[in-house]
C-alpha cells in the first residue's frame, strides 16, 4: 500500500550486561514499552530527574492506524513534558462533532463553546508522528536510555526491588530496577509473566478501518453516520489526520469475514460509495478490529505498576485510549519521583491505583454506553435506538440521547485521598480532584497560557486581596511557612499590582479575570495545585495549618500529631 | 418525588382507548417501534430519572412475576 510516511528505524546496540559489563546499582525506574504512554513516564521522570531505562520490543514506532485523537488536557500534558506544539502544529484541531442518520444531521455538539484556552478540543494526528514529537523530546532531555529490540521475557520481584529479563538478537540477560511500568500494551507481556487476570467483554461486532490519502473536501470535524445510504444498516465513522490522510472506520457486523473485508477489492467500493464520485484516492492502512472493555484489578502489583492499554482497554468510541494513558503517566510520574526521592512513602502510590482505576471504570463504562448504543446487544434495545435516532431529527431532548461516543474528558476524582474537602463553597465544576483550568494570563510582562506556567511540583496560588499591602504581607508570611513545599504565585489583576508582588512572589496578572472566574476566586482565595495540575485543596482565607495540613496529604505523608481533621478544624 | 401509581387520569376509559387507536393498522414491528417512541417522548417529560427508574423497576418485577408464574401454573 501507498504511504505518506517513513517509519524511521532505530538501531539496535548490543547491552553491555551480555558482555560482563552491568550497572552497579539498580535501575530506578524500567519503562516497558516505547509507545505514548511509555515515552510519557520516560519524558515525565526525566524532568524530574529520575534516571530511566526504557525497554521495546521492535525499532521504530507504531505502525498502522491507532491512537488518532487527542483531547484538550492530553494536550496540555503534552505541553507541561514539552513536546506539545510538534503535536498541535503538525496535527488537525477540532472541535465540532456531527451525527448523521440516514441522509440527515440528528445531533451535533461543540465540545469547546468557550474561548482563552491554549489548546483546542481536539488534536488529530497519527500516533506514529505523536511518538516521533514524543521520542525527540525526550531524547534532547538526553539523559534517558532507549534500549530497541530489546524484548522483557520474565519478570520476578522481591522486598527490595524487581529483575527483568530481557532477550534480544544475541542473547537474553537480566536488568534490576527498583520499579518497572509496564506500559506494553493491551497485549502486556508483563501482565501475562506476572499471571493477571484481564476482565472485561469484548464486543460482537467487527470494524473495518482504512487509512485513506486523498484531497477531501468534508470540514475538519468529527463525523460519524447511522444507517447512512452509502452503508445501509450499519455506522460509519470519519475522521481528518494530518497529511491529507482520513481514518474511516465501517461497522461490518460480527458475521464479517475479516481476511475478505481486508482485501482492496472489497474495501475501494465502500470508500467509493462514501465519497460519491470518482476522485482519486490510495489506501495506506486497513485492519478489520472488534473491540474490548477491559481492566485489571489493581494497576498497581508491588513494584510493577501498570499504565495505558496494559492495565486498562476500550472501544475507540470517545477517543479514550491513548488519552487515558498519557493521563495514568501525568498522574504517576510525580508520586514516583517522589517516593524514589525518599520525600513521600511508598503508600502514595496506591493513590495512582485508586484515581487512574477510577478513570478507567469512568472511560469503560462511558466507552460501553457508547459501544451499546452503535452495536445494539438486543432486538429491543436496536427498537430504542432507531426511535432515539428518528425522534433527534424533530425533538431536540431525543439528540442528547445519542450516542456515538462520548468524547474524552479528564476524570474528576472527587473522592481522592489526596484532596482536602472544601470548607467553603465554590461554584463551577473545577472541584478538588480535578484538573486546573488554562486561561490567558500576563506574566513577565508578556502573554502566556497558565497552564504553561505550573507543574511539576505543588503550586499554591492565592488570589490578590484589594489592598496591595495585605497581600504583600501575607505572601511573605505564606513563603516562610510553606515555600519549601510549594512553589507560590499571586494572581493579581493589574501589571502595576503584579509589579509590586513581583519582588515576594510569582506574580500573574488576570487582566479580564477569566482565571479568578473560572477558579471562582474572590480576593483572598488561596487555591493548592498537585504537581499534575489538578487542584488538592483552596480556601476562601488562608490558614496555614490547613495548608500544611493540606500538602501532608497531597504528599501521602502521615502524621500523628496533625491529622486531617485537626488541620481542617485550625 | 415518587412515582405516583394512585389514579392520576382523569379519563382513563378516553386515555385507554387513544392508546390502542394510535397502534390501528400497525404491524408488529411498527407498534413496538410506536411504544418505544412513546416511552422515550414519556420519559423525557418526566425527567426525574428516580422516579423513571421507579417504574423501570415495577415493570420489570411485573414481567419477571409473570414468567416464574408459567414455569409453575
Amino acid at each position: 500500500m501507498a504511504t505518506t510516511y517513513r517509519a524511521p528505524s532505530f538501531d539496535y546496540v548490543r547491552p553491555p550486561e551480555l558482555d560482563g559489563g552491568a550497572r552497579g546499582s539498580p535501575h530506578p525506574v524500567i519503562i516497558v514499552g516505547a509507545g505514548p504512554v511509555g515515552l510519557a513516564c520516560a519524558i515525565d521522570l526525566t524532568l524530574q530527574g529520575v534516571d530511566v531505562l526504557v525497554l521495546d520490543d521492535n525499532n521504530t514506532v507504531s505502525t498502522g492506524s491507532r491512537a488518532i485523537c487527542y483531547a484538550k488536557r492530553t494536550l496540555e500534558i503534552l505541553d507541561r513534558l514539552g513536546c506539545g506544539d510538534p503535536v498541535v502544529d503538525r496535527g488537525i484541531g477540532w472541535r465540532i462533532g456531527k451525527v448523521f442518520h440516514r441522509d440527515r444531521l440528528a445531533y451535533q455538539f461543540d465540545l469547546l463553546p468557550e474561548s482563552g484556552h491554549r489548546r483546542p478540543a481536539f488534536v488529530n494526528l497519527q500516533q506514529y508522528h505523536l511518538e516521533e514529537a514524543m521520542l525527540e523530546r525526550l531524547l534532547e532531555l538526553g539523559r534517558a536510555e532507549v534500549r530497541w529490540r530489546n524484548r522483557v521475557c520474565g519478570i520476578s520481584q522481591d522486598a527490595d526491588g524487581v529483575t527483568v529479563r530481557v532477550a534480544t538478537a544475541d542473547g537474553e540477560y537480566d536488568l534490576r530496577a527498583a520499579y518497572v511500568i509496564a506500559c506494553d500494551g493491551a497485549r502486556s507481556a508483563v501482565r501475562d509473566f506476572l499471571g493477571l487476570e484481564w476482565k472485561g467483554q469484548v464486543f460482537r461486532d467487527r470494524f473495518l478501518i482504512a487509512d485513506v490519502h486523498m484531497q477531501g473536501d468534508f470540514p475538519t470535524e468529527r463525523w460519524f453516520w447511522f444507517d447512512p445510504p452509502f452503508h445501509r444498516n450499519q455506522s460509519v465513522l470519519l475522521h481528518r489526520q494530518a497529511d491529507d490522510v482520513w481514518r474511516i472506520d465501517f461497522q461490518l457486523g460480527w458475521d464479517a469475514d475479516p481476511e475478505e473485508e481486508k482485501k482492496p477489492e472489497n474495501v475501494i467500493p465502500r470508500i467509493r460509495a462514501m465519497l460519491g464520485d470518482d476522485r482519486p484516492f490510495e489506501l495506506q492502512w486497513v485492519s478489520v478490529y472488534t473491540f474490548q472493555c477491559r481492566r485489571l484489578d489493581r494497576f498497581l502489583h508491588g513494584r510493577v505498576i501498570f499504565a495505558g492499554d496494559a492495565a486498562h482497554q476500550v472501544s475507540p468510541f470517545g477517543a479514550r485510549g491513548a488519552n487515558s494513558g498519557i493521563q495514568d503517566a501525568d498522574n504517576l510520574c510525580w508520586k514516583l519521583a517522589r517516593v524514589l526521592g525518599g520525600k513521600s512513602p511508598p503508600s502514595l502510590l496506591e493513590s495512582y491505583d485508586r484515581e487512574r482505576v477510577e478513570a478507567a471504570d469512568e472511560n469503560i463504562l462511558n466507552s460501553t454506553r457508547a459501544t451499546d448504543f452503535i452495536t445494539p446487544k438486543s432486538a429491543m434495545s436496536r427498537v430504542f435506538r432507531d426511535a432515539v435516532l428518528d425522534l433527534a431529527r424533530d425533538h431536540p431532548f431525543a439528540r442528547r440521547l445519542v450516542n456515538s461516543g462520548r468524547l474524552s474528558l479528564p476524570t474528576s476524582h472527587r473522592d481522592s485521598a489526596l484532596s482536602t474537602p472544601d470548607s467553603a463553597t465554590f461554584a463551577g465544576t473545577m472541584v478538588p480532584g480535578a484538573p486546573s483550568a488554562d486561561a490567558p494570563v500576563r506574566y513577565g510582562g508578556r502573554p502566556r497560557w497558565w497552564l504553561d506556567l505550573i507543574g511539576g511540583r505543588c503550586e499554591l496560588v492565592l488570589f490578590a486581596h484589594d489592598s496591595a499591602q495585605t497581600t504583600v504581607a501575607e505572601v511573605r508570611e505564606m513563603s516562610r511557612q510553606h515555600a519549601e513545599t510549594a512553589r507560590i504565585w499571586v494572581v493579581a489583576r493589574t501589571e502595576a499590582d503584579a509589579d509590586s508582588l513581583g519582588a515576594v512572589a510569582n506574580a500573574v496578572v488576570d487582566a479580564d479575570g477569566i482565571l479568578a472566574q473560572r477558579f471562582d476566586a474572590k480576593p483572598g482565595t488561596l487555591y493548592l495545585l498537585r504537581p499534575d495540575q489538578h487542584v488538592a485543596a483552596r480556601w476562601r482565607a488562608w490558614k496555614p495549618a490547613a495548608v500544611e495540613g493540606a500538602l501532608r496529604r497531597v504528599y501521602g505523608i502521615e502524621d500523628d500529631t496533625h491529622d486531617g481533621t485537626q488541620s481542617r478544624a485550625a | 418525588m415518587t412515582l405516583t401509581t394512585a389514579p392520576n387520569l382523569a379519563q382513563p376509559d378516553d386515555f385507554y382507548q387513544s392508546l390502542i387507536d394510535a397502534h390501528a393498522g400497525l404491524d408488529d414491528g411498527q407498534s413496538t417501534l410506536l411504544n418505544a417512541r412513546l416511552v422515550l417522548l414519556l420519559s423525557n417529560h418526566i425527567g426525574d430519572l428516580a422516579v423513571l427508574r421507579e417504574a423501570l423497576a415495577i415493570a420489570r418485577a411485573g414481567v419477571d412475576d409473570r414468567s416464574e408464574g408459567g414455569l409453575d401454573p
